[in-house]
This record gives C-alpha cells, structure tokens and sequence, in this order.
C-alpha cells in the first residue's frame, strides 16, 4: 500500500504539469483582454503598455514557465517565510491578480473560510442525512419511508439550488422572519451570541445544498445497500443466528460502504470549488464566487490559480479514494 | 451411524407459501418428515422440488415476505420453532442448528477474516470472550482439515480455494457443536475431488461429534455413499422416504425410479442418449390436489388427476406417494401411513 501511494504520488507529478499546461493553454486560447473593462479613453498605446507590464509581451512558454516558478516556488517559499520569520521569498515575484493587484493566495486564504464553512458543512450534514436515509430506504424496501425517501432524493437532486434557495429565502427570511437572508462575512464569532447568528445565517445556504447532496449519497447508499442485502454471505450471518442489527449493520454495511465512500471521497473537491450558484444566491463570497468575477474580468491568473488547485484537489481525492478503497476492501491489494 | 431413540426434528404438514406478482406459489406442501439424533438423512429432488425452501422455513430463514409459512409444526426438542419468538430461533440458529450453503465463493463475508466470521457464533452463543473464541477457532479450522489454522484465522475468504473456504464454512456451522446440521448442496459448487474430500471430511465429523445431518442435493451418488435415510422430494411434497439400500434397491415411487435411471452407467454398452425425465417441473398455484407427477408420470392413471396419493406405507420404515404398485404393475391399497416418528424405543 505505501509503495502503491509513493508510486501514485509520484505520477501525479507529470499529470499535474499536463493539466496545468493544458489550462493554461486554453486559458491563452480565450477570448479576451485584461484591459478591456479599462474607460475607453485610454489610448491603445496606453492599453498596450499595461499589457506589456502584465507580462503579456513575452511568448506562450515564457509566460507558462513563469507562472509555474511564481506557483511552485514563490507561493510556497512565501507560505515558508510567514511560518517561520525567514527571507527566502524576498524579491520574488508572486501570483498577482490582476483585478486586485495583490497576491492571488491571499485572496483565496481570505475566501477559503467561508467555502469550507458553509459548503463543506453542508457536505458533512448531507452525508450525515444521507447515510441513515439510504440505508433504512433499502432495508425497508418499497415501505412508505422508502418512498418518500426516494421522492424526495427525486425532488433534491431535480430541483435546481437557484430555486430551492430562493424559496427558502421566501418562506424562512421573508415571510417568517427566522432567518437572514443574506450571508453576513464579516461577521466575527465572539460571543454566544454572535455564535447563535453564525449558525442561524448558515442555516439555509447549509441546508439548501445539504439537500442537495444527500440526495445524491443517499441514492448510492441505498443502491449499495440492496446489492448486499440479497448477498449469500448475509443469509450466513442470519444463519449464524445473528441479530438484524448486526447483519446490518455490521456485514451488510460495512460492504455497501466501499463504492460510496468513493463517492463521498470524490465529491470532496467539489466543496472548495464552492458551489457557485449558492453562493450567489445568499451572498457568500467564497471561492465558487472568488473564480465567477475572475471569469468576468479576464483575470487569468486568478482562474489559473483555482483552476489549478482544484485541479491539485480532484487528484489528489482520487488517489484518497483509491487507498480508502484499499483499506476498506481487503480483496484489492495494490502491491 | 442411525441410532434409534427421539427424533431431534420432527416436522409435520409443513406449508410454505411464496407470494409473487403473479400469484402464490406453493412450495412447501404438507411435508411431513423427521430426524434421529446423528442420523444422516439424504434429500434429493431436481431443481425446484421445494428440498432448500422446507429446510429454510424450519429455522425461519425465509425473507418474509414474499415467503410465508403456512402451517405445520416444526419440533425440536419439544419447542415448536414455527411458534417461536424470532429472537428464540436466533438462539438456536448458529448454536443447536447449522447451516452449510451451496456457494462458498459467496457464502462467506468478503470483508472479514475468516477467524472474525467463526468466531461470531462462539462468542454470541457461546459467551466466549475474544481469546478463548480465537482459540476454540483455531481448534474448528484444524479440525474441518485446514493447514496452519492459527495463522489463517487472520486471512480473509478470498485468500482461500473454493473446497478451503467450504471447510470454513463447516467450521462455522460447527462452531457451537450443533444438534443438528442442515446441509444445502454443499458440494454441488465444487469440483469432484473436491467433493470428495468434503463427503470424507464430513462423514468423518458426523463419527466424531454425533451430530445429525440434513443432506439436500441432487447428486444420487452422493446419497448413496453417505446417507442414512432418504427423502425424494417433488412438486413440494415428499414423495419417497426409505433407508438408503431399499430405496436404491427397491425404489417404489415412478419418479424416483426415473431418478435412478437417469443415472449414466459407467459400465457395460454406452447408451447413445443420457436418460432424462421428460417434461417440466410443476409450478403450482395452489396446493396439489392430484398426484403432481402425473403428467411426466408413465404409470398415470384417472386416479392420479383426482387426488393427491398420499404417503403409503410400502415397506420396513419405507413409504412412498403413489397409487401404482411396481411388483404387481398395478394399483396398490394401503392404509395411509403415519409420516411423522415412530415412536421411540
């Protein structure tokens, strides 16, 4: 398994670069101008200029290869030099956003936290309603909870997040006043109270993509769960005179939990690519938001950088997915 | 090793029901039959013949639904396991009563060590704490003929050959010294030599622990060589039921003595063409009310489409549903015999 992981570590290498080239390459290919938004009484020498000290003068390779020292190297260095007070990093030029003229990692260090909080939140409350869910719907098969269950993983993963979101706004902050219905990100958690109004504000872009979600999971647990429950193996176990809760929950589950736990391992990315639509909806600027006006504003490096650690992300998850596999299936051995 | 006295299972007018979208299906109808301690009883029947679905519905094995059991009286041991709490047939399950199935390729949780999944019913039934249950498993690997048995207790079923992981599975059945062991083709997946090894292997445990055996398969060689007693089974009903040389010997219902001729001799002319018994097994809808072989049967008669034989008394402890005497090619009148134990003693 360790050599397995050290091999797939290293390979991941060369799969990185390719994707990072290939983004960046189609990210050349695209339409588009930084200074396009620029007042149209700018000269064109001006623009080009601007242009020009953006980089954008040197050829296709310099400009990748530049890119890749400022993210590989200056970035971490400059992460090595607040840790530990060194000067490593000094005079090294970093990823800069073109919108904002800073670093592009501070800007993602800023808007991480409210992405983590409120998507990956929402993650960890889906998969907590999904397991129960898919698991009760597929021992009680074709029951009215099944049913139900079933009806609404239809409605969750049908409905769009623009929608429920927008509903929820409509019923629980419009009309019944509970909630806000915008996410406040400056709020700071200080007191017991302003813990309260962190958790009431989270609630509906929570819940919203936890239905979402849950949806989703409990739709694979359940499938997972029923693929098992008619196993031979699990007629061995009643055989043995085991109690149901064990059968179930012991031999059937820990079974149906391999391919779903590659699920969850896989959607894990998806959480720091934000959930754009969501976001928008109740105002919170995460990272999903973050890449959107990057988009709008022609600001590669920006998209680049996201792009790119999503990227990072999504391999990396693979590979967290495969080794869980490993360890939960003792017929795959990788060695 | 028959040895006469109480019989530990006794099973009378078994019904089991199968509810489908296409209406009930009647699999287990009015079997009636039963189990001396360390007796091993054979049953045979093709495919459908309703052998597992009976052995199934003693024990409540049976996912319900779409299975039902009907009626009847299953006694072991004075307690009627058809009127038992689910937590009391779990009591016995694992412990008095063991199960060894078809398959064990899948028969065996993927996921767990071998020594995990005997170890199971040692410490529920047995109250054994975690050491003395790897110990006593170490013993059942040893014992069912596995090699290394302490150090394999930590393997997992896909590190063991087919034959391997059907020892595993007899040691499980065993693990708590069961009464009675109930048998589901256990050979009918491996290969012959395998096989072999497996009968030898069990035969051999039935000496050393006593315990009874519920052999089902439809493998007549097998019987031959290890049974007691057997039962023919057909349409859901038993239709034979004699010792083991007078039923081989002195075969009496048509569709056993079809059975022993779709054997292939080994010896003397080659036969062109394997003997088969023409014509499908029945489904049935209902309950049978006329001889369910008669349509396959060559002795059917008027009688046999009117009512249902029922189980006559053709020889020494040897019955058999059917109307049609073969020493006198004619119909036979008997009194119904009683399909349950003789008495003890």
């Amino acid at each position: 398994m360790f050599t397995y992981t050290v091999r797939r570590l290293l390979l991941a290498i060369p799969t990185l670069l390719i994707i990072s080239l290939i983004i960046f390459l189609l990210l050349d290919l695209a339409p588009g101008d930084p200074t396009a938004q620029l007042p149209l009484t700018i000269p064109p020498e001006v623009k080009e200029k601007i242009r020009q000290s953006l980089g954008l003068g040197e050829p296709i390779h310099v400009r990748y290869f530049l890119w890749l020292k400022q993210f590989l190297v200056a970035e971490p260095l400059h992460v090595f030099d607040n840790l530990f007070g060194t000067h490593f990093a000094d005079g090294m030029q970093r990823v800069i956003s073109w919108q904002t003229r800073s670093p592009v990692a501070d800007i993602v260090a800023q808007r991480l936290p409210q992405t983590l909080w409120v998507v990956g939140m929402s993650y960890v409350v889906g998969v907590l309603i999904a397991l129960p869910i898919g698991i009760i719907s597929a021992y009680k098969q074709y029951s009215w909870f099944d049913q139900i269950g079933t009806f609404i993983s239809m409605l969750g993963f049908s409905v769009p997040t623009f929608f429920t979101g927008v509903l929820l706004i409509v019923i629980f902050a419009v009309n019944l006043g509970w909630f806000p219905s915008i996410y406040d990100t400056t709020h700071v958690v200080d007191s017991w109270d302003a813990f309260v109004f962190q958790v009431r504000q989270m609630i509906m872009p929570v819940m919203v993509l936890a239905l979402y979600n849950a949806a989703q999971i409990s739709r694979f647990m359940r499938a997972s769960m029923l693929d098992n429950l008619g196993q031979d193996y699990v007629r061995t176990a009643r055989a043995k005179g085991m109690s149901e809760k064990v059968v179930v929950l012991i031999h059937v589950l820990r079974n149906s939990m391999i391919p779903v736990i590659t699920v969850i391992a896989l959607g894990v990315p998806q959480i720091f690519g934000g959930a754009i639509i969501t976001e928008q909806v109740f105002k919170v600027n995460g990272l999903g938001q973050l890449l959107i006006t990057a988009i709008y504003a022609n600001d590669i490096p920006m998209v680049q950088t996201l792009t790119f650690i999503f990227a990072v992300l999504i391999v990396l998850f693979n590979l967290i997915a495969d080794i869980l596999y490993g360890i939960l299936d003792p017929r795959i051995r990788y060695d | 090793m028959p040895n006469k006295g109480v019989p530990v299972l006794d099973v009378k007018d078994l019904k089991t029901v199968f509810h489908t979208r296409s209406g009930e299906v009647h699999a287990v109808n009015s079997v009636s039959f039963y189990l001396r301690p360390g007796e091993l009883l054979g049953v045979v029947g093709e495919s459908g013949s309703g052998k597992s679905v009976t052995m199934m519905s003693l024990i409540g094995l049976l996912p319900s639904p779409p299975a039902e059991v009907r009626g009847g009286r299953v006694l072991f041991d004075g307690e009627d396991l058809l009127n038992v709490r689910e937590e009391r047939l779990r009591e016995l399950r694992g412990a008095r009563i063991g199960f060894v199935f078809q398959d064990p390729m899948t028969s065996l949780n993927p996921v767990f060590t071998v020594g995990y999944q005997i170890m199971e019913p040692l410490r529920k039934h047995m109250g054994m704490d975690k050491r003395q249950a790897r110990v006593r498993a170490a013993e059942l690997l040893a014992l069912v003929g596995i090699p290394d048995a302490d150090k394999r207790l930590s393997d997992y079923p896909h590190q063991f050959s087919g034959g391997m992981r059907q020892r595993v599975m007899i040691a499980i059945a065993l693990a708590c010294d069961p009464e009675v062991l109930i048998a589901d083709e256990p050979t009918t997946a491996l290969d012959v030599t395998i096989q072999a090894q497996i009968l030898e292997l069990m035969k051999d445990l039935r000496d050393k622990l006593g315990m009874a055996v519920i052999w089902i398969t439809h493998d007549l060689g097998v019987i031959a060589g290890i049974a007691d007693r057997v039962m023919v089974m057909y349409g859901g009903q038993v239709v034979e039921q004699a010792p083991v040389k007078e039923l081989f010997g002195n075969p009496q219902h048509p569709y056993t003595r079809a059975l022993l001729e779709t054997i292939p001799s080994v010896t003397g002319e080659r036969t062109e063409r394997l003997h088969v018994i023409e014509g499908q097994p029945p489904i049935l809808a209902a309950a049978p009310s006329a001889c369910t072989f008669r349509a396959r049967c060559v002795y059917a008669s008027d009688r046999c489409a009117c009512e249902n034989p029922p189980r006559l008394t053709v020889g020494p402890a040897h019955d058999a549903a059917c109307f049609w005497d073969p020493a006198t090619g004619q119909p036979r009148n008997t009194e119904p015999t009683h399909t349950g134990a003789p008495n003890a003693g």
